[in-house]
């Protein structure tokens, strides 16, 4: 497990949400995918989830599934209104200009060592 | 007009038995789901997913009643002319039905098979249209029901038993 305060610094990300301690958000592990109905399908409750999907339904699909924290990739960046439904639904969002691909791995190695 | 049920194992007993002595449900709670509406499609889940969480559901079963009903919501919003979320909240079980204003669904085995889709290009630009939709629903339930018409309307309900 890692915080994501640790992760944000890693991946050099923008916060969101700042109003959402990230030392108090753990990461366990992460799903990868931009098809919402797999997210809902496959991801595990408190996995973080890293997507290029930005708009309003993401959030929904995050706070169904369980998920805590959403990391946007190449510098894909949410707008206010969603923002502020993440901050509603308790989910923190970050923002990184790195690919899916680098994103996945530095958490993967991250969780490893 | 088609029909397709399923239940998980042990669940058709009791998911009759329920639709038989047809009970007063503790709560109702009913939310309109308008045509290619997709931010007002999820506040039906949303609002059930609080209400439940306040009654103490577990938290695996909330899960799945949330997947399982925003799913639904956005089939409804993706698929139809726009359709109803009607929540029926017993003491041991959860009775979601959706019912909208067709067209349809022209085969329902056809509809059910994982990555099978027929959404439009809004819809897939989502991320939604994966065709995991019904199947999601099912993997989540402890029993589903369809009946549809092509031509005309559809109903789509599920239970989830609370323990």
């Amino acid at each position: 497990m890692i915080k994501l305060t640790e992760y944000l610094t890693a991946i050099n990300g923008i916060n969101h949400t700042p109003a959402l301690d990230p030392d108090a958000v753990e990461i366990h592990g992460a799903y990868v995918s931009d098809m919402l109905s797999d997210v809902m399908g496959s991801a595990k409750p408190d996995e973080a989830w890293i997507t290029i999907m930005k708009h309003l339904n993401v959030i929904a699909v995050a706070s169904m599934t369980g998920i805590p924290v959403i990391i946007f990739a190449k510098g894909n960046t949410p707008d206010a209104a969603v923002c502020d439904k993440a901050l509603e639904e308790s989910i923190s969002l970050v923002s990184s200009t790195l690919s899916t691909f680098e994103l996945a791995g530095i958490l993967y190695n991250l969780l490893r060592s | 007009m088609a029909e397709y049920w399923y239940y998980a194992d042990g669940f058709e007993e009791r998911v009759q038995e329920q639709l038989h002595n047809n009970p007063e449900a503790e709560v109702d709670l009913d939310f309109a789901i308008p045509e290619k509406d997709f931010n007002t499609a999820g506040k039906g889940s949303s609002e059930l997913k609080n209400l439940l969480k306040r009654l103490g559901v577990d938290s695996d079963v909330l899960r799945r009643i949330a997947v399982a009903s925003y799913e639904a919501e956005i089939n409804v919003a993706a698929h139809s002319k726009g359709g109803v979320m009607k929540s029926a909240v017993h003491d041991d079980l959860i009775h979601v039905r959706f019912e909208d204003d067709g067209p349809g669904i022209a085969d329902i085995e056809q509809a059910m098979i994982p990555g099978y889709s027929t959404a439009d290009d809004l819809v897939r630009e989502l991320g939604f249209g994966a065709g995991l939709g019904l199947p999601n629903i099912k993997k989540n339930s402890d029993a589903m029901h369809i009946v549809s018409d092509i031509g005309s309307s559809t109903l789509l309900e599920f239970f989830i038993f609370f323990g």
